[in-house]
């Protein structure tokens, strides 16, 4: 076991499966020499050299279109957002060739590459540099949804992904490249589509992913000295979903409290929402509810900054009331 | 009707072909030709749908490139991509098959005439979205050096042909690809065919600079224009550009003077374009000229020339057949494809 901190965790995963496929490469702005603007890729040009750590101009759409063209023909890129709201400039490529391409092209290719870096609402980095665009690119057929949240899953599913045939938006999160975990010596996977069940409990089921899972364990340490059990259950895959996960559980609490970091308005949550009432409306006591970031540009001051995304207190307070501790 | 630019001249003498070379780039554009007239007929009779964008005019082109290069190297094309596809091999039974929307199409039927793909053929596609082949292209091409260069592949020689008009030279996928084609000495050849026209939108009227192959020579790289109504300057640009991409020398741009003998697409009422200019280059038709030069060396005799196009409408005609007996796409098969299955 070794303590590590997850941008070394994300680094070890891309060092291990480019020392085990040599197709396998990292391309993106200020990769090499830099090492990264989260140090998730440092030095690794020195043991792999330009070619395969492949520092790019400022061109988001070309350079994924690139990866895109590489992947089609044999090689398995890894594209790391300098911060994942640049990839906005490669909308046409993610969603269009990567996303797409396999079926419009009848399976003639498949596109094995990462589209991998930071997002989320950091610390005071204002609207453009906070964003999730993981509620942007879910209506895209074709593309995998994965955000990490712990250095051991963020090494095993980044590992997963680069071995994945298929386009994987992997969302890191800004605020979590220094959380610490001790990680195993051997080698391990984390699967790319199984929520993980964070904590067993009976109360309530509280869906969330990535940086918001830290919210809601903050928030659980105060529920359970109200004598609560929630259950926690982090998506990993925002898609598809696992809902053999969020169904099992479901069927246990008949409650469900959806936590996000994305806006309300068409995000996660409110998919997951729609695909609960299809799936597993008998089974609810009560509506499901969401707790999402506010409908506006992240404001840069730190006050409403801390108004726009969902704080620990309101976790607490929603759970309580949803199982009837307060009306 | 704007001043027209003055073709460049280029002496076929200088690089004399063999006969059997000869026939067989006449056959390449022959196969074109009539594969675009009968695709008309068939949207006209209501067996193809959508956005259908024909070639026509512009044979030389895609015969002078594409059969300059080896079977391993890659083509990716446009939306207007069906003798591209020809061109590199793609059976046009499987082409025709594809507009008809069939399962036995070379996209299986899922992508249409705007999205032919063909692994086989090492045909990247097929891009209905103006300029976005050109960074796929890049990567074919990144692909290749890569082999070489990191897999120490030494076999890994393969050249990628991209190919696009001239308005979309004025979207960034266009000058964004060609820094990085120039900055890591990919081999790839970005083949501009200058056709005049962006639907609407004259060239003149859409570009600071409409000589394109001038853009090149800001990123380092040759830059050469041609005559794209005649085949043998076509290819002989091209045959000089794969040698280097080959060789390890980097890109090239190609700008090929050309024009489109139909409307943009077969819903494009074509009234823009003015009589004249269109008398001025179906004058200068790729095929009559071919066909003129091969009879004047006597490489080939009318008869020859005769049967290679009986052959090639037997071809296409067997292709409607085959695409008209094959079978739809199974409904249950919806889903397939969304996610490679491993
Ligand atoms: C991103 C994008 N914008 C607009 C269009 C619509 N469109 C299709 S073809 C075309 C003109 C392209 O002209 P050119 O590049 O000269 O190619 P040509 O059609 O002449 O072969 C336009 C604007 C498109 N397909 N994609
Ligand atoms: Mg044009």
């Amino acid at each position: 076991m070794a303590e590590t901190l997850l941008f070394n965790a994300l680094r070890e995963a891309i060092d291990e499966e480019m020392g085990r496929d040599s197709t396998v490469f990292v391309l993106g702005e200020d990769v090499g020499h830099y090492g990264g603007s989260y140090k998730v890729t440092k030095d690794l040009y020195k043991k792999y050299g330009d070619l395969r750590v492949l520092d790019t101009p400022i061109a988001e759409n070309s350079f994924t279109g690139m990866a895109v063209g590489a992947a089609m023909t044999g090689l398995r890129p890894i594209i790391e957002g300098m911060n994942m709201g640049f990839l906005l400039l490669a909308f046409n490529q993610i969603a269009n060739n990567a996303g797409m391409l396999r079926y419009t092209s009848g399976g003639n290719y498949k596109i094995p590459m990462v589209i991998r870096g930071p997002g989320g609402v950091g610390r005071q980095l204002g609207a453009e540099h906070s964003q999730r665009l993981e509620a942007y690119f879910q209506a895209v057929p074709g593309l995998k949804i994965v955000a990490c949240s712990t250095p051991y899953n963020a090494k095993g599913l980044l590992k997963s992904a680069i071995r994945d045939n298929n386009p994987v938006l992997f969302f890191e999160h800004v605020l979590l490249y220094n959380l610490k975990e001790d990680l195993p010596d051997h080698e391990y996977l984390v699967p790319l589509d199984k929520a993980e069940v964070v904590r067993r409990g009976k109360d309530v089921t509280i869906l969330t992913y990535s940086r918001m899972r830290h919210h809601v364990t903050q928030a659980v340490k105060g529920l359970e000295k109200k004598g609560l059990d929630p259950e926690v259950i982090d998506l990993i895959s925002l898609k598809p979903l696992d809902f053999e996960t969020i169904g099992a559980s479901i069927r246990k609490t008949h409650r469900v409290i959806v936590v996000e970091e994305c806006m309300r308005t068409g995000g996660i949550g409110a998919e997951i929402i729609a695909s609960i009432n299809d799936r597993f409306f008998d089974e609810l006591d009560a509506p499901v509810l969401r707790l999402s970031s506010q409908d506006i540009p992240t404001p840069y001051n730190g006050r409403l900054e801390s108004l726009t995304i969902v704080q620990p207190r309101q976790i607490e307070e929603a759970v309580e009331k949803m199982v009837g501790l307060k009306v | 009707m704007a001043q027209e630019r003055t073709l460049p001249v280029f002496q076929a003498s200088a690089s004399a072909i063999r006969q059997e070379e000869g026939l067989m780039l006449y056959e390449d554009m022959v196969l074109g030709r009539f594969f675009e007239d009968k695709c008309a007929e068939m949207y006209y009779r209501g067996k193809m749908f959508g956005f259908v964008h024909l070639y026509n005019g512009q044979e030389a082109v895609s015969t002078g490139v594409i059969k300059a290069m080896r079977s391993d190297d890659f083509v990716c094309s446009t939306y207007r991509d069906h003798v591209h596809a020809l061109s590199a091999g793609v059976p046009a039974k499987h082409v025709m098959a594809e507009l008809f929307g069939k399962e036995t199409g070379c996209s299986r039927g899922r992508g249409g005439s705007m999205h032919l793909f063909s692994a086989e053929h090492n045909l990247l596609g097929g891009f209905a979205f103006i300029g976005e082949g050109i960074p796929v292209a890049l990567g074919a091409a990144f692909q290749s050096k890569y082999r070489r260069e990191a897999m120490k592949d030494a076999s890994a020689d393969q050249v990628t042909a991209c190919f696009f008009g001239d308005g979309t030279t004025n979207n960034g996928q266009f000058f964004e690809c060609l820094n990085m084609a120039a900055l890591w000495n990919l081999p790839i050849l970005f083949v501009v065919e200058n056709n005049k026209w962006a639907i609407g939108m004259a060239h003149e009227r859409a570009t600071s600079q409409p000589e394109i192959y001038r853009k090149a020579s800001v990123f380092g790289m040759p830059g050469v224009e041609v005559d794209g109504m005649d085949v043998m300057a076509v290819r002989a640009a091209a045959q000089t550009a794969v040698e280097r991409a080959r060789a390890g020398e980097g890109p090239t741009l190609i700008e090929c003077l050309t024009y489109r003998f139909r409307g943009h697409s077969l819903a494009d009422p074509d009234e823009l374009r003015s009589k004249d200019e269109k008398e001025e280059w179906l004058a200068r038709d790729p095929l009559k000229r071919f066909e003129a030069y091969l009879l004047e060396q006597n490489l080939a005799s009318e008869a020859d020339l005769k049967a290679i196009r009986d052959k090639i409408q037997a071809e296409v005609d067997e292709s409607v057949t085959f695409a008209e007996q094959s079978p739809e796409p199974d409904a249950a098969e919806l889903y397939r494809y969304i996610f490679a299955e491993d």
